[in-house]
C-alpha cells in the first residue's frame, strides 16, 4: 500500500510564538523518497511531526493522506511508521518487545506477531538480537531496531528524523545503502529528515531544501546540485566557487585570467561553478597557484589561489600538483554560470 | 607481597567506629534493656528474656495492626494520587508547573504539629472522622504525598518519557495503553522508591500523629511513647526493638530503590 502525502499552508508557530514552519505546500507521490534537508533549527522535525500527527498545523493548513483530510486525526491513527532522531526504544521491553509493540497494541493475536516480528528481525539481520535489552544495543543496531518497530505495522507512510546522523562515518554509510535498497524493495512513502547534503541526494527521489522555516527548493537530486533556485540551496548542496569579476566581450575576466561567459550580460558579476566543473589543463585560460592539497583517497581537492579574489576550489583524480606550484585551469561548458538571485 | 599498611585509613576506620557508636549505642543499649529480665540487676545478673516482648504484643497489638493498615492505606492513596500527579507535572509546560514541583517542599518544612493542628481545626468538629482511623490517614497522606510525587517525577523527567510516550503514539497507543504498557514500567523504579518512603514515613511519624491521635487510634510510635510513658522501662525498651524489626528492613529496602530508582544503566 503506497499513500501520497499532500501538505496545503501547514505553518506551526509554538507557544512563545516563535514560527518554526512559514505555511508550506508539499507533495510527496505515492511510493517515492522525499528528503528534507535543512542546517539546523530550520524547521525539518517540526514538518515531519505535522505529517505524522504529533502537532497540528496552525490554522488555515491541512494535511492529505491519499486525498483524504487526516489533519484531525491524531498520530494514533494515522498509521505512520516513525523513526526518531534519538530511537526512543523502549527501555522496558526486549528487542523483540519493542518490534512487536504496534502489533501487540492492534491485538495482533500472539503466533502471529511472533512470525512477523521474527520476519522483520530477520529483514534487518537482527534476529540473534531478539532478546536483548535495548540498552545493550549499539548505535547501528538501536537503528535497525528503531526501523523494524516502524515497519512493523506495515504503515502507510514511513517518516524517518535523521536515523542515521548519531552513526560513526563507517557505519552510517553503510546503513545509508542498506536504507537506500530498502526504501526502494518497499515501494513506502518516506520522507527522510537530514541536514547531511550527500544523504538527501543519494536517498532522496527528490529533495526538498529548508531555510529558516521555509522550502527553498523541491527537486530531484540532479535539479537541486545542477540548478538551484536560490543563492542559498547553491552553496547549502556541494561545494561552490564564487567568483567576482567582469564581463566583456563573452569573457569573464579575473585576477589570474578568464573564463569564458557566454550569455552574461556585460559588466561586474558574481558567477559561480562547482569544483568538478573545473579541471586542470596546461592551456587553461586562468591561472593560480596551489595553496593547499587535501588527498580524499581517490581524488585530490586543491585550493588554487590567485586565479580569483576567493580562492578557488578544484577536484583532480590524476597526480595532484604540490603547495606552492602554478597551474592553469579551464572549464566545462555552461560554466561558470549566473548566480540565482538570493 | 606484603599487604600495604595506611596509618590513614586505620585512623579513620577508628573515628567512624567510634562515632557510629556514639550514634548507635544508645539504641543497643535500649534493645538490651528490651531483652533484660530486670533492668535494676542488670542483664547479667538476671538474664535475658523474650517475655517484655510477649508483653509488648499483648498490649500493643492492636496498635501495631492499626499502624500497618495506616500505612498501607497511606500507600495506596499517595500511589493514586501521586502516580498521576507526578504525571502531569512532568508533562505540563509553564511556569506554574515549575511552582507547583517547587511547593511540594513545603508540607516537608512545615512542622508536622502545625499540620495537625491545622487538620484538628478544619475537621475536628465534623463529628465521628475525629475519632476515626481515617483521621490521622488524612494526616499521613498529607505528609507523605509530596515524596510519592518527588520521587516519581524525578525518574519519569530522567526517563525521557515524553519521547517514549510519542514514540508509542506512532505505533498506535491510546493514552492508557502507553500509560500502562509505557510509562509504569519505565517509571516503576522511581514509584517504587516513593513507595518505601510513604511506608517507612507513615510508620514512624510522630509529630503530627501525636496530636491526631485517640486512645482508639494510635500508632507504632506514639504507642512506644505511651510504652515509655505509662509501662515498666523494660517494655518501652521491647518495644523498641519491635519498632526498629518492622523499619529496618524497610529502610535497607529503601536505601536499595533509591540507587536503582537514580542510578546510572540500570544492570540485567
Ligand atoms: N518548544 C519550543 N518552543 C519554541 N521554539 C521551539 C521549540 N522547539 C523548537 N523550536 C524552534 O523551532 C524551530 C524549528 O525547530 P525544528 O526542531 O523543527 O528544527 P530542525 O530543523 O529539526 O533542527 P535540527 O536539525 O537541529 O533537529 C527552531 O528554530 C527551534 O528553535
Ligand atoms: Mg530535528
Amino acid at each position: 500500500m503506497t499513500t501520497p502525502i499532500r501538505l496545503q499552508a501547514c505553518g506551526f508557530t509554538h507557544a512563545d510564538g516563535t514560527c518554526a514552519l512559514q505555511p508550506t505546500d508539499l507533495s510527496v507521490e505515492a511510493g517515492e523518497t522525499l528528503a528534507l534537508l535543512g542546517p539546523s533549527g530550520c524547521g525539518k522535525t517540526t514538518l515531519l511531526r505535522l505529517v505524522a500527527g504529533l502537532a497540528r498545523p496552525d490554522p488555515g493548513g491541512c494535511v492529505l493522506f491519499d486525498g483524504r483530510d487526516v489533519t484531525d486525526l491524531p498520530v494514533e491513527r494515522r498509521n505512520v511508521g516513525m523513526v526518531f532522531q534519538s530511537y526512543a526504544l523502549f527501555p522496558n521491553l526486549d528487542v523483540a518487545g519493542n518490534v512487536g509493540y504496534g502489533l501487540k497494541i492492534r491485538r495482533v493475536p500472539p503466533g502471529e506477531r511472533a512470525a512477523r516480528v521474527a520476519r522483520m528481525l530477520a529483514m534487518m539481520r537482527i534476529q540473534e538480537l531478539a532478546h536483548r535489552r535495548v540498552d545493550q544495543l549499539s548505535g547501528g543496531q538501536k537503528q535497525r531496531v528503531a526501523l523494524a518497530r516502524a515497519l512493523a505495522v506495515e504503515p502507510a507512510v514511513l517518516l524517518l528524523d535523521e536515523p542515521l546522523t548519531a552513526l560513526d562515518a563507517k557505519l552510517r554509510e553503510q546503513l545509508r545503502v542498506e536504507l537506500a535498497g530498502l526504501l526502494r524493495s518497499l515501494r513506502i512513502t518516506a520522507i527522510f529528515v537530514t541536514h547531511d547534503q550527500g544523504e538527501a541526494l543519494a536517498l532522496g527521489d527528490r529533495v526538498a531544501v529548508m531555510r529558516a522555516g521555509r522550502i527553498e527548493q523541491v527537486g530531484s537530486p540532479h535539479e537541486i546540485y545542477h540548478r538551484p533556485r536560490t543563492r542559498f540551496v547553491a552553496s547549502f548542496v556541494g561545494i561552490l566557487n564564487l567568483l567576482e569579476g567582469e564581463v566583456a566581450d563573452g569573457l569573464f575576466r579575473l585576477p589570474g585570467g578568464s573564463l569564458p561567459a557566454s550569455g552574461v550580460a556585460p559588466g561586474p558579476a558574481v558567477l559561480a561553478c562547482r569544483p568538478e566543473q573545473l579541471r586542470l589543463d596546461p592551456s587553461g585560460t586562468l591561472a593560480g597557484r596551489i595553496a593547499a592539497a587535501f588527498f580524499l583517497g581517490d581524488r585530490t581537492r586543491l585550493v588554487v589561489e590567485g586565479a580569483a579574489a576567493q580562492p578557488i576550489v578544484v577536484e583532480t583524480v590524476a597526480a595532484a600538483p604540490r603547495p606552492g606550484e602554478v597551474v592553469r585551469l579551464a572549464a566545462e561548458p555552461g560554466c561558470p554560470w549566473p548566480l540565482p538571485p538570493a | 607481597m606484603r599487604p600495604h599498611f595506611d596509618p590513614g585509613f586505620l585512623a579513620g576506620l577508628v573515628f567512624a567506629s567510634l562515632v557510629a557508636f556514639f550514634l548507635v549505642g544508645p539504641v543497643i543499649l535500649s534493645v538490651l534493656a528490651g531483652v533484660t529480665a530486670n533492668y535494676q540487676r542488670g542483664i547479667l545478673e538476671s538474664g535475658i528474656t523474650l517475655a517484655w516482648l510477649g508483653r509488648v504484643f499483648e498490649l500493643y497489638a492492636p496498635t501495631i495492626a492499626l499502624s500497618l493498615g495506616i500505612a498501607l492505606a497511606t500507600l495506596v492513596a499517595t500511589l493514586l494520587l501521586g502516580v498521576p500527579v507526578a504525571y502531569a507535572l512532568a508533562k505540563a509546560p509553564g511556569r506554574l508547573a515549575r511552582l507547583a514541583e517547587e511547593a511540594l517542599v513545603m508540607p516537608v518544612a512545615i512542622p508536622g504539629i502545625a499540620t495537625g493542628l491545622a487538620l484538628i481545626l478544619a475537621w475536628g468538629a465534623v463529628g465521628e472522622f475525629r475519632t476515626h482511623w481515617t483521621f490521622i490517614l488524612v494526616g499521613h497522606v498529607l505528609f507523605t504525598l509530596p515524596f510519592m510525587v518527588r520521587s516519581t517525577l524525578a525518574v519519569i523527567l530522567a526517563a525521557k518519557l515524553p519521547a517514549l510516550e510519542e514514540a508509542a503514539r506512532s505505533l498506535g497507543a491510546g493514552f492508557l495503553a502507553r500509560f500502562v504498557t509505557i510509562v509504569l514500567p519505565n517509571a516503576s523504579p522511581g514509584i517504587l522508591a516513593g513507595s518505601l518512603m510513604v511506608v517507612t514515613l507513615s510508620l514512624g511519624e510522630f509529630n503530627m500523629t501525636l496530636l491526631l491521635h485517640t486512645p482508639f487510634t494510635m500508632t507504632l510510635p506514639v504507642g512506644l511513647a505511651d510504652s515509655y510513658a505509662s509501662m515498666r522501662l523494660e517494655i518501652g525498651s521491647a518495644y523498641t526493638l519491635v519498632f526498629l524489626v518492622l523499619l529496618i528492613p524497610l529502610l535497607v529496602a529503601l536505601q536499595w530503590a533509591a540507587d536503582r530508582a537514580t542510578g546510572a544503566p540500570r544492570r540485567p
